[in-house]
């Protein structure tokens, strides 16, 4: 246990293996806050689902984290000890729900990434990497799948829904460009044969998002400006909350077992 | 209530190939892809299926209980169906 | 998690106009000689109103039963507590929809019952208008209402009426996590800090009484159960059940080192039996009555999401409407 918050030595492993344990962390906290809140209680079931699948992701990626960093530190040392400063997730997963439209969307641009992306993964020189891919790769394909379902639903359904769907698209768009940034981490990791070069993803990201908004009558918003700054801590404002609530429970009592 | 209905959904399951899907219960949605979804997400946490149904409940013509006498009693005389009803002599072995 | 004897509003036993007395004869018969009854079968009107409240109040109560839950879900302290209570809150959420379809089969729409619930005319299990004021409620809510419910629900699984009972089957398979996953947090807050032991007792101390009232009244004031029995709808009285449920935590709890907030709590040695205090029925009627610590909140937060959910709910209606037409054309 951790006696107080932690600053990781961040070789370009153990950063890369935070960055994506994050993603799943965040986002799969999100999902969480909205259990017993969902439009129906068949998608409270769903959206549980894939809340656990990303917190096993992130579990499988915090412990390989420990075992490569070599400190003895566990999964929960990463996920509540680390300030905002220290989290390497994208700014997208971070974004409140908002909306039922706002999620979907967020779920649908995320997971239309991370399914290639785990799947690319599953060759990686890392033996741990390759088999956190192997499983998610299949439960974020059923997230694209259930996600765009309900994009095509919602911009193909009534004029409210379809201003909320193209409202969510317009807001987290700007979060997209972030999947496919590269930096040194990536880089070294990427010549190594550990990582996949995101910008092999784009293609295939454009791809399922194109369809999908078509099948739904929505258009993707122009190209503009994209923000950028969760790998290296510069996060929204929206973060800090999220991990204060989360971690407040752990911190304020040092070394104990739960 | 003013709210429209969302349609019920029968469910049936697959538990392993060699056996049939079997009834598990039912839940709403609005078409047969998210009910296909719903059902995964419901009935099969736990690696329940391989293979899911999902039919319209209103798709699905039952028998009538009350019918019950003349539907299947019938059937209940006609012992001569069952194997049993013969007598084959102990030494001529299985059959 | 669970449902509870509500007998307030309990549906009679009296027999409708026109409903023929050789009917509830031989319906009697079939019950007596434990044949399951199923959707279509014959069956006297105030059996199945009697199901339709019971079955749609248990629903009710595990819908309403994720929310003391929910309550700390982003909160939990470590990712491995995180992951089994949302596994935890979305099983209650299935077993809710397992329960809403055994309703269904006895002719009554998911909407109505969702509605009798939303405007204030259905009922749900006391127990979850108490609050959830630190994470060892989440221990003792697992341990103590889960382990109360299980007890309620076992013979429910032998349930004259057949969909009610399968879906009771699913539901204990399911539920068997439960009680494991609060116990092990008790125990772990009662093996902790000085602190943790504390929160870990003061919870127990909050909920103890609330979860023997869960077995509803005692009874000789629960005037319903007879029918119930005698349609083996219900196949034990709740003091019988509360008693079992005593018997059976207070071993755990001494196990647990904690101390039960009951100063007359003696072993009875001759009945072989815990012998517990009065407990304040008063209590339980008014939280039944609306004026529990969290009654206006669950309902109000029930609703909110229904309402929130409708533009969803509409454009899937919506949507599923145009693609039928296109398909018709």
């Amino acid at each position: 246990m951790a006696p107080g918050p932690i600053r990781v030595a961040e070789t370009p492993l153990v950063s890369y293996l935070l960055r994506r344990a994050d993603d799943a962390l965040v986002l799969g906290h999100r999902l969480s806050e909205w259990a017993g809140r969902a439009p129906t209680m068949e998608e409270d079931m769903a959206l549980a689902n894939m809340g656990l699948d990303l917190l096993g992701q992130a579990r499988m990626l915090y412990a390989h984290a420990g075992e490569v960093e070599g400190r003895g530190r566990d999964e929960d040392a990463f996920a509540y000890w680390r300030d905002e400063r220290g989290y390497r997730n994208l700014l997208l997963v971070e974004q409140p729900n908002g909306d039922f439209a706002v999620t979907i969307v967020r779920q649908f641009l995320y997971a239309a990434y991370a399914e290639p992306y785990w799947r690319a993964m599953m060759a990686s020189g890392d033996a741990t990497l390759a088999a956190v891919g192997a499983k998610a790769e299949k439960e974020m394909a059923y997230h694209v799948r259930h996600c765009a379902e309900w994009v095509v639903r919602l911009g193909d359904g009534t004029a409210e829904s379809r201003a909320r769907a193209a409202a969510a698209l317009t807001e987290l768009w700007p979060f997209t460009g972030e999947l496919f940034e590269v930096d040194g981490t990536d880089r070294t990791l990427i010549a190594a044969g550990i990582a996949v070069d995101p910008q092999t993803l784009r293609e295939p990201w454009q791809r399922t998002v194109i369809q999908v908004l078509a099948e739904a009558t929505l258009e993707a918003p122009p190209a503009g400006f994209m923000r950028r700054g969760g790998r290296s801590g510069r996060h929204s404002e929206h973060l800090g909350h999220l991990l204060a609530e989360m971690q407040h429970l752990q911190r304020s009592n040092p070394g104990a077992a739960w | 209530m003013t709210e429209p209905k969302i349609p019920l959904w029968e469910v049936f399951i697959r538990s392993r190939n060699g056996l049939a899907h079997k009834h598990v219960g039912s839940l709403h949605a609005s078409d047969a892809t998210l009910a296909l979804q719903a059902a995964r997400d419901l009935y099969t946490r736990r690696g329940e299926g391989l293979s899911i149904w999902v039919v319209p409940s209103h798709a699905i013509t039952a028998s009538d209980p009350a019918d019950k006498g003349m539907m299947f009693e019938p059937a209940a005389s006609k012992i001569y169906r069952h194997p049993t009803f013969y007598d084959v002599p102990d030494e001529v072995g299985h059959m | 998690m669970y449902t509870q004897a509500l007998n307030a509003g309990a549906v009679g036993a009296g027999q409708p106009p026109g409903e023929d007395a050789a009917l509830l004869a031989r319906f009697q018969e079939r019950v007596d000689a434990d044949q399951r009854i199923e959707p279509n079968d014959a069956m006297p009107e105030a059996y199945r109103r009697t199901l339709i409240r019971q079955i749609s109040q248990h629903a009710h109560s595990e819908i309403i039963g994720m929310q003391p839950e929910g309550n700390w879900l982003t909160r939990a302290p470590s990712l491995r507590r995180k992951a089994a209570l949302l596994a935890k809150v979305q099983d209650e959420c299935g077993h809710g929809l397992y329960l809403y379809a055994a309703a269904e089969t006895l002719g009554i729409a998911r909407e109505e019952l969702v509605d009798q619930l939303l405007t204030g005319k259905a009922k749900y299990s006391s127990i979850f208008n108490y609050p959830t004021l630190s994470w060892a409620d989440i221990g003792a809510i697992g341990w103590l209402v889960d382990g109360a419910a299980i007890m309620n629900q076992i013979p429910l699984c032998r349930c004259s009426y057949g969909p009610y009972a399968r879906a009771m089957i699913r539901v204990c398979k399911e539920e068997s996590f439960h009680q494991r996953q609060g116990f092990e947090i008790m125990l772990t807050l009662a093996r902790g800090t000085s602190a943790q032991k504390a929160m870990a007792q003061d919870a127990l101390d909050r909920w103890w009484w609330p979860c023997l009232m869960m077995f509803g009244p005692p009874d000789a004031a629960s005037q319903h159960s007879d029918t119930s029995t005698r349609w083996k709808i219900k196949r034990f009285s709740n003091d019988e059940l509360r008693r079992k449920f005593v018997d059976a935590t207070v071993p755990q709890a001494h196990f647990l080192g904690l101390t039960l907030p009951d100063p007359d709590l003696r072993f009875d040695a001759d009945s072989g039996h815990w012998e517990f205090g009065a407990i304040d029925w008063d209590e339980l009627r008014r939280v039944i009555a609306g004026d529990g610590p969290c009654n206006a909140d669950r309902i109000a937060a029930r609703r909110c999401a229904h309402e929130d959910g409708a533009w969803v709910r509409e454009a899937a209606l919506a949507f599923a409407a145009k693609r039928q037409a296109k398909q018709a054309a």
